[in-house]
């Protein structure tokens, strides 16, 4: 049968899950093999060096470089508190007296005889890694972190904005289709994920900050807002690190987006339940797209997919439009002729022919449809 | 074996995405690529290892050609009737290519200095630190601690000059301790190519630390740059270090019968054989999804800039970001609202591998890739320049003139010839499409020839040439460069409609054409002959390159759109009313039979 490679978004009811959660340099793993973790645990930390900062002695005294040794006050390996003076000069006159003080809590790193230059460190600074889903250790790396398995849904968006967080589900839209407007968010939202439909606005995601909404997902929002939002253009897309207060989804993309049935269903089937998000996004090497992550079975499903997904497509799977003139609109691969096919824009490009829902059936370049992987 | 006995080259380029190989073959006294083959690179996982990914790419090759070349993981050499090659080459990006920071005492100087230094030597150079870049002592410090290069470059005062600086530099990469890029159990490479004074301080600073390899100065006087001691050992180290930390590297350079190269080093080396054979100044681009990578050759003097993040995909969104909405929008023949603008190009950031449908969506990615040139044009002609810092004597003319040191090289009237490539470039569904878009983004002036690398075989060449110049020169011309024509543009201003130019193109088959050009216009004559002569005469105020107003007789190539006589002065100047620029557009598009509309 003909089938092609094509790449998709998972919207998975139950799927098995490994989350690599390893520290960026060496540190301590906190927890075992075979431990039940839950979302907030600490699995694993490390202590990251302080940051370094310059004090150029010699500048500041007005003297040699080689000269700072009879003025300074400290040697390496010195512990130093912010303020506490580490060289001065020692005039006839005491009015002539020049102190310089250390800006920074830490501990004296090196002192140059040859730039006049001391520098200072501060104290390391703890960093650690969460579990981010509930689950069980499956590997553990020394010194770096854990392999958490996990069992639940798995949804993922196509651009996120915003770190990793958590929170129950809370179904705001009441279909696929409807936008997710200012007034539609409450109090009562705080802490949660909350689910759209086709648009939020600029106003919708500042009021869920407000309001200390954990997520939105939702099915498409408009550049510019983004652009209001953080301030800058977002210019490639690697996200996570965003500090926006609020995690952000997009699960269909920029525009007004009809977010896909199928995904809108499954993530009101588990409304109430506790989810692990993240608008973590690169699109280069590596690719990384935001997700959800719901663990348990929802209602109706008894057993978990283990297999990956095949990785191409064949006539009867759905996929949705992923470029203009049909941007969004979701079908059923009709067929997929082999030949070459001359399109609109007179490139010669392999082809597939797709069935909408009304009877209509458009030809699309392959390139330009995306595989919704259930 | 010596290069006379090559009669049978393969030759493969792993991209990031990609492995291309080509098989290159003796056909009596001329050398013919013959067939080529791709498969996935094969640098992540599940595979780690280069070498599959370059056997399946040279396995499509024997199944194409019929010619044996592989014994299992093995390439068979010599070649033999109708198995084996007589050498193995090849150049990598794969892995994010080589990856740099470099550090010069002062910015403009010995910054900029080693910054050519590494790019020349085909790296993408991550940042670029001075004294004097305007970042606190402590910035300076995260960000080296931050960055994972493959290695890093440090340079800083002249030789015999004050060392004050360029230990500061060292002191301030010691207390960041950097981290490789690749293999967590190697010391990261630091080239050190300053003020030979500081050698001792630098040495007990570093050596203990760090992979520290000193060489000479890259700038031993403020007049003088010498790039290419430390040029090779950036190529010895990648070769030494970072391949090795690769996977399957290590075998692959088993496998090649000459050093590998970085792909864009390769693609350096070929645009400079190309200039010196022809005595050419040339300018090259490769626009990818991600970067753009421009390369000069000017007076001789090669420069290379990547621009990191203008691409026509991953990076799109970079150009519109960039560049500016309006500038991206004067290109389009038909109003768009900036708000669709936004969020077509954001939805091709998030989905790369999408392509146009359409008429309109074509012209919108067209619209973006004359900006992505531009920029990535401009960001080259700033770093192209003569070295700063050089004292200069003045006579009493050149005071009036006001000259200053550090003036870009690149200079658009003597350019003689364009090398396009990347897909926006190398597979429009249509060359003119191609050519007006490096037009509209360089601005050539004069006569100046333009071509396209059309499956970008450049990498493999440049790598070709170290080995055999000829070899690679007679695949250069006979089967990598679709030439698209000339373009004749006089340099000057004027009303619409006003003569500005007689001309005269004669074919080699002694064809003849003639007219005049027009304020304006655009004037497209189709003229496949490979070579012809253009003989036009400027009218007063323009000037095609002989001075304003004087007649110039120059050879000229034909090619698949001929040659396009470009009335629209320079600099070009698209009206700023919104229904006269669409109606130029229209007029200029229609000229060049540029889309199907």
């Amino acid at each position: 049968m003909a089938h092609a490679y094509t790449p998709g978004l998972k919207v998975i009811p139950c799927t098995v899950l490994k989350k690599k959660r390893l520290l960026p340099i060496p540190g301590k793993v906190l927890v075992g093999m075979g431990q039940q973790v839950e979302a907030l645990d600490v699995v694993a930390q490390t202590q990251l060096p302080g940051k370094v900062f310059s004090v150029n002695i010699a500048n500041r005294l007005a003297v040699a470089p080689e000269e700072i040794q009879n003025f300074i006050l400290k040697k390496e390996g010195d512990t130093v508190k912010k303020g506490e003076i580490i060289a001065e000069n020692k005039p006839l006159l005491k009015w002539f007296k020049t102190s310089v003080e250390s800006p920074v809590d830490g501990t004296v790193e090196t002192v140059s005889m040859l730039t006049g230059q001391v520098l200072l460190r501060e104290p390391p600074r703890i960093l650690p890694i969460m579990a981010y889903v509930k689950g069980k250790v499956v590997d553990v790396t020394p010194d770096f972190g854990v392999t958490v398995e996990s069992e639940g849904t798995f949804i993922q968006g196509i651009f996120g904005i915003g770190g990793e967080t958590n929170g129950e589900i809370a179904v705001v839209a009441a279909s696929p289709d409807e936008d997710l407007p200012a007034e539609a968010l409450n109090e009562t939202h705080k802490g949660k994920i909350v689910l759209g439909g086709r648009h939020a606005g600029l106003a919708t995601i500042k009021r869920a900050v407000e309001l200390g909404v954990h997520a939105i997902v939702v099915g498409g929002i408009h550049d510019r807002d983004l652009r209001q939002l953080l301030g800058y253009d977002i210019g490639v897309a690697v996200t996570g690190t965003e500090k926006v207060g609020v995690t952000l989804i997009v699960t269909e993309g920029f525009g007004m987006i009809p977010m896909a049935e199928y995904t809108f269903k499954l993530l009101a089937s588990r409304n109430g339940e506790k989810a692990s998000v993240s608008g973590a996004t690169q699109i280069r090497a590596g690719v990384m797209r935001p997700e959800i992550i719901v663990p348990g079975y929802p209602k109706n499903v008894t057993t978990c997919k283990k297999e990956e997904g095949r990785g191409w497509i064949e006539p009867g799977d759905p996929v949705r439009i992923i470029r203009e003139p049909h941007f969004g609109v979701i079908g059923v691969v009709k067929s997929l002729p082999p030949e070459l096919t001359k399109i609109g824009s007179e490139s010669h490009v392999r082809v597939l022919e797709v069935d909408l829902p009304g009877g209509e059936t458009l030809v699309i370049p392959r390139a330009n449809i995306e595989v919704l992987e259930k | 074996m010596s290069n006379k006995d090559l009669e049978i080259i393969i030759a493969t380029d792993c991209g990031s995405t990609t492995t291309k190989a080509i098989l290159i073959e003796k056909k009596g006294d001329t050398y013919r690529q013959t067939y080529r083959g791709e498969a996935p690179t094969t640098v992540e996982a599940p595979f780690e290892d280069v070498t599959k990914g370059v056997l399946n790419a040279i396995t499509e090759v024997e199944e194409l050609s019929g010619r044996k070349i592989l014994n299992g993981e093995h390439i068979i050499t010599p070649n033999n009737g109708n198995t084996g090659a007589d050498i193995y080459v090849s150049t990598s990006s794969a892995g994010g290519g080589l990856q740099m920071m470099v550090a010069g005492a002062v910015k403009a100087m010995t910054g900029e200095s080693a910054q050519r230094c590494a790019l020349g030597a085909g790296a993408i150079v991550m940042d670029v630190l001075a004294s004097n870049d305007g970042r606190a002592d402590h910035e300076k410090i995260e960000r080296i601690r931050q960055l994972r290069p493959d290695m890093m470059l440090l340079s800083g005062g002249t030789d015999g000059g004050t060392v004050t600086h360029v230990v500061e530099l060292a002191q301030f990469l010691k207390a960041a301790d950097p981290k490789p890029r690749l293999g967590a159990s190697y010391k990261l490479p630091v080239i050190y190519a300053g003020n030979n004074k500081a050698h001792q301080e630098i040495k007990d600073i570093l050596d203990e630390r760090t992979a520290l390899i000193i060489t000479e100065n890259l700038r031993p006087t403020l007049e003088k740059e010498n790039l290419m001691p430390a040029r090779h050992k950036i190529h010895d180290i990648f070769l030494e270090h970072v391949m090795q930390q690769a996977p399957g590297y290590p075998k692959l350079m088993k496998m090649v019968g000459a050093p590998i190269m970085p792909t864009p080093a390769a693609v350096g080396v070929m645009t400079e054989k190309f200039a010196k054979a022809n005595n050419f100044n040339v300018l090259a681009v490769d626009i990818g999804g991600a970067t753009t990578d421009v390369f000069s050759v000017f007076s001789g003097v090669f420069n290379r800039t990547v621009s990191a993040n203008l691409g026509m995909s991953y990076s799109i969104s970079n150009v519109m970001a960039e560049a500016g909405l309006p500038n991206i929008l004067r290109w389009l023949p038909f109003g768009l609202d900036e708000q669709d603008l936004r969020n077509r190009l954001k939805n091709k950031m998030i989905r790369p591998t999408t392509i146009p449908q359409t008429v309109e969506d074509l012209q919108v990615e067209h619209a973006v890739a004359r900006e992505a040139l531009r920029l990535a044009f401009d960001q080259h002609k700033a770093l192209a320049v003569g070295l700063k810092g050089v004292q200069q004597e003045r006579s009493i003319s050149d005071a009036f003139e006001q000259t200053s040191s550090g003036q870009s090289l690149i200079n658009l009237m003597d350019l003689n010839y364009i090398i396009g490539s990347g897909g926006i470039l190398a597979h429009s569904p249509r060359r003119t499409q191609s050519m007006l878009m490096m037009i509209d983004a360089y601005q050539p002036e004069g006569v100046t020839m333009i071509a396209v690398d059309s499956i970008f075989m450049m990498p493999h060449l440049g790598v070709l040439a170290q080995v055999s110049e000829k070899a690679a020169l007679d695949v250069f011309y006979n089967d990598c460069l679709v030439r698209l024509g000339t373009c004749l543009a006089p340099k000057g201003m004027a009303k619409d409609g006003q003569v500005i130019m007689d001309w005269e193109l004669v074919e080699e088959n002694g064809k003849r054409h003639s007219g005049e050009l027009r304020f304006g216009e655009i004037l497209h004559i189709p003229f496949e002959s490979p070579k012809g002569r253009a003989i036009v005469k400027p009218a007063k105020g323009f000037d095609m390159g002989a001075g304003p107003g004087n007649k110039l007789e120059a050879n000229i190539e034909g090619g698949v759109v001929g040659v396009v006589l470009d009335g629209r002065g320079r600099p070009l100047d698209l009206s700023k009313t919104a229904a006269k620029r669409i109606a130029d557009l229209n007029k200029w598009y229609k000229a060049m039979e540029m889309y199907p509309i």
